[in-house]
């Protein structure tokens, strides 16, 4: 293609694909048509998956990003368009999940002039992206998706908006093609150099402990550091547990696996928590979900803290050290540097609490989610992708679906975001179509995304979807019954349509 | 077996009932949108911003901002680096005490006549401020300086009818060899 003879739109869709981008999830409009029509001029591999709403275009590409770790791209068109995708946006955002989010936008005349579908979608959405961009000029499209994709995929990964006027995308392209990135404030770069004196005051922390845990998040799984994680646990003889996003980068059936902490956690991580020594956080942000009170967060430990957002650092926690950098960079110096721990009585103790208090359902009676789930896991064998929708069904799935491997369990953590589970589910099958995929998902969450049945069918997907159906928004429900004298208030849904 | 456990329930940090003012100073793209990214980070964490500086830098591709703001000292770790962490901010660092020098400006426009000339060109001068227009009816005196200063000036001046006041905000630079 003759590079004088392009347009805006199809500079961006060149550009995209380019970058590798496989899958475009969207919807179109009216201030989007010129882009959809780039998607039939300009020769790419992309494939364009057409959603019933917005909101399941993002999550697709959510679930996407989630199992395969590479960003995907969603095309929607200005104001409802655009206004509907910011809860995937912010569901992205909060469990740091790289991808392109790109909107049409009205003609640039018409910005703040409440014109016909102009949203600003670029002041909206600010709080919930890594970074976004309103474009100005059509030459300057390349580039802006090379720094989108940069952005999205380096340090800390996250969602990038690109909000293109339809002046902007129907000019003629007539600028430098590979214009380099210009992001004077962003150093992902620096990521792998990790101050060797914060191992060394690490490895002092670690030395005396007869104590140790490590706790595995989302980072550790982002940084690919399942072997330096496993090397290190195995070299220190230290257990591990995982929060909800980091499940599955420590194999969950180790021995030295203690499951998922926290709120709903297992009683065994919750109790290492409290008695360990040594609280090594590889990659969590210590979310509230899993700290509690904070005063009263690991009170007998002293804390390493490996991140790679300094603004993590001290934000929930003070650690005692604090390692800033990409997890398995920094695992890769510590564990040059680490010696076996004397924690022998220390598992031992644990393993008694292991069975001591297991976890566990009763047999008799009605059939319970957590039999079913636990069912599923054993029926799979663990090998399916798993997503999930949020509620009772999520947390009993993370207790009784053990993961072995990492980019597998496929959950909507920080947001908390009902409607998730399925069309990530879509975007994980169509990312891993050898793969068996599984959405767990409630009656309640179900039901707020399921329109994207069509778009699952279309595309011949095999997707398995396991609603557990007990008629209620169980997860409010058990809060109003513990902690607003049985009260339910808003959350029987009895009606629902027959789901089989 | 038993496991040596010594649990010292630690006491909930105090609230911090001070509010301290803070100066902050930014070097930042010069791009639509910065200035709104930066205040989202303080208005999400109830922040007040009291003083605004913003120009070009040097390089035309880059601005300054001095920002003063209002709030609990424990959390202003975290909003620097929030800042620091958009993707349109090069640095953002707090200068304090005898590391910076901070000056800012105010012009007050005072009713005055004849009669009280004379007087309020003293006060003016004494603080080493100008005029900058004189009517018959009125004046506006320019101070700048030191925040201290300036309030100083602003509080001798308000023994006279003042009609409005405007003040630029502090703007800061770190001394010695130190980035502002």
């Amino acid at each position: 293609m003759n590079h004088d003879t392009i347009d805006g739109a199809q500079a961006l869709i060149k550009t995209l694909d380019q970058l590798g981008i496989e899958y475009i999830f969207g919807y179109s409009g009216g201030a989007a048509i010129p882009i959809f029509d780039a998607l039939e001029t300009v020769e790419t591999r992309m494939k364009f998956i057409l959603v019933r709403h917005e909101q399941g275009a993002v999550h697709m590409a959510d679930g996407y990003a989630r199992a395969t770790g590479k960003p995907a791209a969603v095309l929607v068109t200005s104001g409802p368009g655009a206004g509907n995708t910011i809860t995937g946006i912010m569901t992205a955002h909060m469990d740091s999940v790289p991808m392109i989010v790109i909107c049409g936008q009205q003609v640039t005349w018409m910005l703040g002039k409440d014109a016909f579908q102009e949203a600003d979608i670029f002041g909206i959405t600010m709080p919930v992206v890594k970074h976004n961009y309103l474009v100005k000029n059509t030459n300057d499209l390349p580039r802006i998706a090379r720094e989108a994709y940069h952005i999205a995929t380096t340090g800390r990964p996250g969602p990038v908006l690109i909000d293109v006027p339809k002046d902007i995308s129907q000019s003629p392209f007539t600028g430098d093609f590979d214009a380099e990135i210009d992001l004077p404030g962003y150093h992902p770069e620096l990521d792998h150099d990790i101050d060797a004196d914060a191992i060394d005051a690490a490895v002092e922390l670690i030395k005396g402990s007869r104590r140790p845990l490590i706790l595995a998040g989302h980072g550790a799984m982002i940084a690919r550091a399942d072997r330096e994680l496993m090397e290190l646990a195995q070299t220190l003889g230290c257990p591990v547990t995982s929060t909800l996003l980091g499940k599955g980068v420590f194999p969950e059936t180790h021995p030295l696996a203690l499951g998922m902490l926290g709120m709903h956690g297992t009683a065994y991580a919750n109790k290492a928590i409290v008695e360990c020594d040594l609280i090594l956080n590889v990659g969590s942000r210590f979310d509230d979900r899993i700290i509690g009170k904070a005063h009263l967060f690991g009170r007998n430990a002293r804390i390493v803290h490996i991140d790679i957002d300094p603004a993590e650092m001290g934000k929930m926690i003070v650690p005692h050290v604090q390692v800033i950098g990409d997890a398995k960079a920094a695992l890769q110096a510590l564990n040059r540097k680490i010696a076996p721990l004397d924690s022998a009585e220390w598992l031992e103790h644990l393993d008694g609490y292991k069975k001591k208090y297991p976890l566990g359902y009763r047999k008799q009676g009605g059939l319970r989610m957590q039999h079913v789930l636990d069912e599923l896991y054993k029926f799979t064998g663990g090998k399916a992708i798993v997503t999930t929708d949020v509620g009772q069904h999520q947390m009993w799935a993370a207790q009784f679906y053990l993961n072995d491997e990492s980019y597998k369990w496929i959950t909507s953590g920080g947001a908390g975001t009902m409607g998730f589970g399925f069309p990530a589910a879509i975007g994980a099958q169509l990312a891993c179509p050898d793969e068996d995929v599984v959405a767990v998902v409630g009656d309640g969450g179900f039901q707020m995304t399921l329109f994207e049945l069509a778009t699952a069918v279309i595309h011949k997907l095999p997707i398995k979807i396991l609603v557990l159906n007990n008629h209620y928004l169980g997860m409010v429900r058990q809060w109003q019954e513990l902690f607003f004298d049985d009260r339910e208030s808003g959350v029987d849904l009895l009606g629902n349509p027959d789901f089989v | 077996m038993t496991i040596g456990i010594t649990t010292t329930d630690k006491q909930p940090p105090p609230k911090p009932d001070i509010i301290n003012m803070h100066t902050l100073s930014m070097y930042v793209s010069n791009k639509p949108g910065v200035l709104m990214r930066i205040c989202q980070v303080f208005a999400r964490r109830g922040y007040n911003i009291d003083s605004l500086v913003v120009s070009n830098g040097r390089d035309a591709q880059f601005s300054r901002m001095t920002i003063g703001i209002s709030g609990a000292p424990d959390g202003l770790d975290q909003i620097i680096k929030q800042v620091n962490k958009l993707i349109d901010v090069i640095h953002c660092y707090e200068h304090a005490g005898q590391d910076a020098v901070v000056r800012e400006m105010v012009m007050i426009k005072i009713v005055c006549g004849p009669e009280q000339r004379p007087e309020v060109l003293q006060v003016v001068d004494h603080f080493g401020g100008k005029t900058v227009d004189l009517t018959n009816s009125s004046l506006i005196a320019m101070v700048h300086g030191a925040s201290d200063k300036v309030d100083a000036a602003v509080r001798m001046l308000g023994k006279f009818e003042i009609i409005e006041t405007v003040r630029t905000g502090k703007v800061v630079m770190a001394r010695g060899e130190q980035p502002t």
